[in-house]
């Protein structure tokens, strides 16, 4: 290994562990203020908000979606929903056809034009101050709203995002998400903190009205509105906040293609709304959303290929060493391993790597304490370091493949 | 109006102290290991000389002695296969480093001396002793090499009595030089191995090296060897 490749992987994963340490310390300085509330404030009065629906072909999962809507611990008559088919072709409309007599329930038909053109609609049908958003593949706990509208007592605050996490997880790819979701509950609380939140994501993000009134509709934004958004509440200094205790429950992407396949939208409309709003990155005045989560958002996409193009790398030498070993003596193996102790790999980057996934362990502990009130090891977070570890590269390098060459990416 | 966003630069600059901690610690580690590395190459080295340094004494008194009273393994063969992978363990996940280099030339220069020595012990007291003299290459990718040293690895497997001194073409010490002199070896046909004065080029499986020397018969190990070295073990 040559001394160019020695120090880009020295530096990158200098980085990567800045921003691991970045979040620990960040934790240890303000975990005081990380309560679970375990009751509410029965004298508070809640206002009134909205919640749309956008469905596109979601017949399967839309009902268990607004059921659980219209279960959330709110008062009723605050409460309005919102649901707006964007052209299904399959029975969605009639399926929500079957809420068009609940009191509090609107329903919507319109032409399909992509998820944020039912935003934008059921936006502009809105009365209420509060506004906010339901994928139709995920479920909202009863608390969830009650525990997110106090947020909005600081007038500063203009949008607030819960804690998602993975619906029944049954394949091994299922579990690696239910970790890595959990880790991100850690995360995005960290960056909340610090206000550097880049993304509120469609499972039940909700907003002052005034955010929609000031900035403008969701934008197209590379198939990724949710993250867009924030990018632009960033820009204009609105304050976005994490509400952990806050949990909602979403439905996972089943096997690694269609995993991929949302990564790869994911990733893309990170280096696309990245590159829309370059403007921001570094400068000070932005505070940690560009001085700290969009710099590291690139760092990790550089240093997760990176390590891919090292590993590669290494498992070629390893199989040309093994063929010259057959081709030498016909065997892959020879003699029996030694237990001296001088055989261990003492290179200084395997301690590092030790002290990285040490930290990114510890994150996921964090994680799973935030998201289930108990530091719990889960076999998912074996999965996510290992399947991550090997995916991830993929839709990343395709990700800014498709960014070069100006291709799109599909929805699914 | 935009609110401007406070940072915290102390944060910033305090986080970055830390990561530089964690990595100066992985750093010290792995120095402190390799460094432990090194010193027991040093020892084991050490030791070698000084047994050397007895098989060389013995040898001069040999005109005094019977045979039978030099030990027949006199010299280390274990030690010194167990010094070499260890320095060529070393050389691929250290790196090249003085320390290791200057080990790496003392290691050939007791190579030498042990291969002396055993000659001399073999043509007197006429032990049945093979050797083989292997010259390689790590200053360019010589996959020949690797496979080369992968083969003598299996052939030492097979026959334990026969003594290996591999020696490296990019080390440049003038004893070795020497005795590439005297065979006439040159980097352009390594991978070279040489045997009772014959120099084969190029690679060489087990089964060449067998036919080009019919002497390895002598030293294969009958399987009564193996039943009282296993006894004698208990």
């Amino acid at each position: 290994m040559n001394v160019v490749m020695t120090s880009i992987l020295y530096t990158l994963t200098f980085l990567a562990m800045y921003v691991e340490v970045f979040f620990l310390v960040t934790f240890f300085e303000r975990h005081k203020e990380i309560v679970t509330r375990l009751d509410d404030n029965p004298n508070r009065v809640y206002p009134n908000v909205t919640i749309i629906v956008p469905c596109w072909n979601e017949e399967k999962t839309v009902t268990g979606t607004v059921e659980s809507l219209l279960a959330l611990d709110y008062p009723k008559e605050s409460l309005h929903l919102i649901l707006v088919d964007d052209g299904s072709t399959d029975s969605t409309w009639a399926v929500l056809k079957t809420f068009e007599n609940i009191p509090n329930v609107s329903i919507y038909h319109k032409d399909n034009g992509g998820k944020h053109t039912a935003m934008n609609y059921g936006i502009s049908v809105t009365k209420t101050d509060f506004i906010g958003c339901l994928d139709a593949d995920s479920y909202v706990t009863s608390s969830a709203l009650k525990r997110m509208i106090p947020y909005f007592d600081d007038p500063k605050v203009m949008s607030v995002s819960p804690s998602i996490i993975v619906a029944n997880p049954k394949t091994i790819i299922e579990w690696a998400q239910k970790a890595e979701y959990q880790l991100s509950v850690y995360i995005k609380k960290m960056l909340g903190l610090m206000g550097g939140i880049h993304v509120t994501p469609g499972p039940f993000s909700i907003y002052r009205m005034k955010v929609f009134r000031d900035l403008g509709d969701y934008k197209y934004a590379h198939k990724t509105e949710d993250m867009e958004i924030a990018y632009r509440m960033q820009e204009h200094g609105y304050r976005i906040e994490q509400c952990h205790d806050a949990v909602v429950y979403t439905k996972a992407p089943r096997t690694a293609y269609a995993l991929y396949k949302q990564r790869l939208r994911w990733i893309y409309g990170f280096i696309n709304n990245t590159i829309d709003y370059r403007r921001l990155i570094m400068k000070s005045e932005y505070g940690t959303f560009a001085l700290f989560t969009v710099p590291a958002g690139i760092v990790s996409i550089f240093s997760a290929m990176y390590l891919f193009c090292f590993m590669v790398y290494s498992l070629f030498n390893f199989v040309v060493d093994k063929i010259l070993r057959i081709q030498a003596v016909g065997t892959l193996w020879g003699g029996s391993p030694s237990l001296d102790w001088f055989f261990l790999d003492t290179h200084a980057f395997i301690f590092i790597t030790i002290i990285l996934y040490g930290l990114v362990l510890t994150s996921l502990f964090l994680g799973s304490k935030l998201a289930n009130g108990k530091v719990k090891f889960s076999m998912g977070m074996v999965y996510y370091i290992l399947i991550y570890s090997v995916i991830a590269p993929l839709w990343l390098i395709r990700a800014l493949w498709k960014t070069v060459t100006r291709r799109e990416v599909a929805w699914r | 109006m935009k609110e401007e966003k406070k940072n915290d630069w102390k944060k910033y600059l305090i986080v970055f102290f830390i990561t530089l901690s964690l990595f100066l610690i992985a750093i010290y580690v792995s120095d402190a290991l390799t460094g432990r590395k090194l010193n027991e190459l040093q020892s084991i080295q050490d030791n070698i000389s000084i047994d050397l340094l007895s098989s060389e004494t013995q040898y001069s008194l040999l005109n005094e002695l019977d045979c039978s009273q030099v030990s027949p393994n006199s010299v280390l063969s274990d030690e010194l296969n167990d010094l070499s992978k260890k320095i060529e363990y070393s050389e691929t996940s250290i790196g090249k480093s003085d320390q290791l280099t200057q080990l790496k030339e003392s290691y050939s220069l007791l190579e030498i001396k042990d291969y002396l020595l055993m000659k001399e012990l073999t043509s007197r007291c006429g032990q049945k002793s093979v050797f083989v003299l292997y010259f390689y290459t790590t200053s360019q990718n010589c996959s020949e090499c690797v496979k080369q040293g992968y083969a003598l690895t299996a052939l030492k497997e097979k026959y334990p009595a026969l003594r290996v001194y591999s020696f490296d073409y990019a080390l440049n010490l003038s004893a070795v030089e020497t005795l590439e002199k005297i065979y006439g070896i040159k980097d352009t046909v390594l991978p070279a191995i040489v045997s009772n004065g014959q120099v084969y080029t190029g690679f060489h499986n087990v089964e060449d090296i067998e036919k080009l020397i019919p002497k390895l018969k002598d030293i294969l190990p009958k399987p009564t060897d193996a039943t009282s070295t296993a006894a004698s073990g208990n």
